[in-house]
């Protein structure tokens, strides 16, 4: 230890008596206010893992915790949707329509059901694929009103535990030998004809009349109430070539669908129907 | 430049001659004498001037119609708008603050490449409130002598009464500033009333609270420590100094070599300087500025009225220490002059970088459309076949409306022959649509453009819309424009 302090004698400051290789280090203290900020900080640290949750297995004086924060932040916002879905589940669903508030609501709730719930097969925007019917555009297999939809998500499609899900059956023309082959050609090429692609050939007419027209109507307008699909228009749920609708004829088609009132509760199958009326095609 | 003057090394003279060094330093108290002259003068009237602005523009009145606030400048932090007179700003137009802060900073270095740091010397709030906090304590405590001498003795009833005045004092002005910091971002009339009936939420509370403790700290206890050790101006301001910038110089090459002087004696074979320590003791950061130019140097000037002073009493030439440039400096100790410049490359570009960033916010501000439309073009599906074979693509119109009124627009649509316009909630089937957007609000519409499949050039056309304003006069219109998307053929 040095016993008296030396100076630098080019810039009068003190040194700190270390010396390396002849080099010494100019002593320059910190402020002791400076020194003292952080024992403070460190002090305050201390502070901070007595009330705070810092050691794994106590969650301090506070008893403050991040997962209890968002419980009970969660559970704030449960309560303050309370309100909306009380007046969403009074409301009839023609009534959300005219609510512009209410229908916001509504709208948004009905998204992210239908990204939790119906994306996997509609796709997340709706426009669904072969098999899965487009909910964009206007054509509706079951109705597209705002009632029929919600029908339609709460009891499902051919979905055998819900007693009153909408179900029809198209006879398998081709599997059970009620047409030949020759038959199935021609009333294909009928069908394809309703909305003007290609002339229909032999007696494809006659055969829609007797087998097709009870379900599909005369020409092919369809029939929501039974669940049959209009035929005379742009849009194929499995494809519009021939090749595709000779199979339909042949082996029938009958897509599931679940019944969603047995798995979401009545106000989000509401929200549901206003988001999917509102796509695009809603009637 | 100067070389090294002799008296650097006595800075740290009195420090400790035993056996142990400080690993920390103790803060060196500053005990600021009073002075009079011109500088103080003008500091004096840039400190009230400022002050007033301060405390006062909050109250001052703006009518910008009802349901609009009517203060003149505002940062309604709620509502997500600033006010500031005629201008209205949204928090998408976050832009115009930083074209603001753009000029303050060019400003400040052209400032600073011309008159030196006038910033830290008479503007910088830390100064001001410094100054105000200093004026206080001379009141109560009385001046350099007097306060040294207090903080020497003992802690008698009139040290306890004059530091707990001083310090009550300090704290009612901290209060103050925070209260008025506030009013910028509440209505001022209605925060004074609830604070009056002890009605203000936690919010306007805590924030009082932090600017009191804040202004009380910096200005009354940290002082200069925030120039020297907090501050990053002092340590890149240099970088706009130049030898034509005006700097607080010493003159040592008319001072040197100091000494004590008695009436009487030649001023012969020495210089000018009596090392009265005056301009040591006036300094509000506690530097000797014969030690020539230094960070901790603020650039207010009050040593060259304490200078002058002293060579008025001795009758010898005033400006021992002045304002002065490097090069006038040299110029000066040869026996000649230099011209104060104030073209110079330097000034030059920044003045014209300064023009620049004002003319393009002037242009901003004044072009500063009241209609902003985004057109968001549905990705998900591309385009939706409708049953009739034709096609349809769906559009979200936001429709910003900054004007202070209910408007009316209609959109059209262009460039596809056949297309009908149908809004979600509304008209359909139509060419044209009506848009209603009420005042100071953002309106969202659903818009679907339906097409036959023989108008489209192939997979996208490309269309126009346009929004036409409903008005009499001065109406806006916005073309945007976009695909519509389909099938390929």
């Amino acid at each position: 230890m040095a016993t008296k302090v030396e100076k630098d004698s080019v810039t009068g400051t003190e040194t700190t008596g270390h010396e390396w290789d002849g080099i010494k280090e100019l002593n320059t203290p910190l402020p002791r206010w400076w020194i003292i900020t952080l024992w403070v900080c460190v002090a305050w640290s201390g502070v901070y893992i007595i009330f705070y949750s810092a050691i794994p297995g106590w969650d301090g004086l506070w008893e403050y915790t991040a997962r209890k924060d968002v419980t009970r932040q969660m559970e704030a916002v449960k309560a303050d949707r309370a309100k909306w879905l009380d007046r969403l589940a009074d409301a009839s669903i023609e009534e959300i329509g005219k609510d512009s508030d209410l229908l916001n609501f509504a709208m948004a709730g009905g998204g992210a059901a239908f990204a939790d719930n119906c994306a996997p097969c509609h796709g997340s925007g709706g426009a669904g694929g072969p098999g899965y019917p487009n909910l964009l555009d206007d054509d509706w297999i079951w109705g597209g009103t705002l009632d029929n939809i919600q029908v339609t998500v709460t009891h499902g499609v051919r979905w055998a535990q819900d007693d009153d899900t909408r179900i029809t059956e198209m006879p398998r023309f081709g599997v059970d030998e009620l047409l030949d082959k020759d038959q199935i050609n021609d009333v294909a090429d009928y069908v394809l004809s309703l909305f003007g692609g290609g002339a229909a050939a032999g007696n494809g007419a006659e055969i829609f009349a007797e087998n097709c027209a009870a379900c599909h109507g005369e020409s092919g307008e369809g029939n929501a109430e039974l669940g049959a699909p209009r035929l005379s228009d742009a849009i194929w749920l499995y494809g519009g070539d021939k090749a595709t609708i000779v199979e339909t004829i042949t082996n029938s088609r009958g897509g599931v669908m679940p019944a969603w009132g047995t798995r979401l509760d009545e106000v989000t199958v509401k929200q549901l129907a206003i988001y999917v009326h509102s796509l695009g095609g809603g009637q | 430049m100067n070389a090294i003057p002799p008296s650097l090394g006595d800075k740290t003279a009195k420090a400790v001659s035993v056996d142990h060094q400080p690993l920390y330093a103790d803060r060196v108290r500053i005990y600021p004498q009073k002075v009079e002259g011109p500088f103080r003068r003008f500091k004096w009237a840039v400190l009230v001037l400022l002050l007033a602005i301060y405390y006062l523009a909050p109250w001052l009145r703006w009518d910008r119609g009802p349901g609009a606030p009517d203060q003149a400048l505002l940062i309604d932090m709620p509502a997500r708008r600033a006010y500031f007179f005629f201008v209205e700003i949204w928090p998408q137009e976050v832009y115009y603050l930083t074209g603001l802060l753009v000029l303050g900073a060019v400003g400040l270095f052209l400032v600073t490449s011309l008159f030196g740091r006038v910033w830290c010397a008479y503007s910088c709030p830390q100064t001001v409130w410094t100054d105000l906090f200093m004026w206080v304590e001379r009141m109560v405590e009385g001046d350099r002598n007097a306060r040294m001498r207090l903080d020497k003795g003992p802690w008698t009833a009139e040290r306890i009464i004059k530091k707990v005045a001083k310090h009550a004092t300090w704290v009612l002005i901290s209060a103050l500033t925070g209260g008025a910091w506030v009013m910028y971002f509440t209505d001022a009339p209605t925060l004074v009333v609830d604070l009056l009936n002890f009605q203000v939420t936690g919010a306007v509370l805590f924030f009082i609270l932090m600017f009191t403790a804040t202004t009380y700290l910096l200005a009354g206890i940290a002082r200069e420590q925030v120039c020297i050790y907090m501050c990053p101006w002092p340590r890149f301001q240099a970088a706009m100094f130049d030898e034509d910038t005006l700097t607080v110089t010493y003159e040592d090459w008319r001072g040197e070599a100091r000494g004590k002087h008695k009436a009487g004696d030649s001023w012969e074979g020495r210089g000018h300087c009596v090392d009265c320590l005056q301009c040591v003791n006036v300094c509000p950061t506690g530097i000797d500025i014969r030690d020539g130019s230094q960070l901790e140097c603020i650039g207010c000037g009050l040593c060259i009225d304490a200078c002058n002073r002293i060579m008025e009493r001795l009758d010898l030439p005033k400006g021992l220490i002045r304002l002065d440039t490097v090069s006038n400096q040299v110029a000066r100790a040869q026996g000649g002059a230099a011209p104060f410049r104030l073209l110079r490359p330097r000034t030059l570009i920044y003045t014209g970088l300064l023009a620049l960033v004002a003319a393009v916010m002037m242009y901003g501000l004044a072009t500063r459309s009241t209609l902003e439309v985004n057109l968001l073009r549905d990705r998900n599906a591309l385009f939706v076949m409708l049953s009739d074979g034709t096609i349809r693509n769906g559009y979200t119109f936001k429709i910003i409306n900054r004007a202070r009124a209910d408007r009316e627009f209609i959109l059209t649509v262009s460039g596809i022959e056949g297309a009908t316009l149908a809004v979600l909630g509304g008209s359909s089937g139509s060419r044209a649509a009506v848009f209603s957007t009420r005042p100071d609000q953002v309106e969202t519409y659903r818009v679907f453009i339906t097409a036959p499949r023989q108008s489209l050039d192939g997979e996208s056309t490309d269309i126009s819309f346009v929004l036409e304003e409903d008005a009499m006069e001065n109406g806006e219109n916005v073309i945007q424009d976009t695909v519509f998307l389909g099938p390929k053929r």
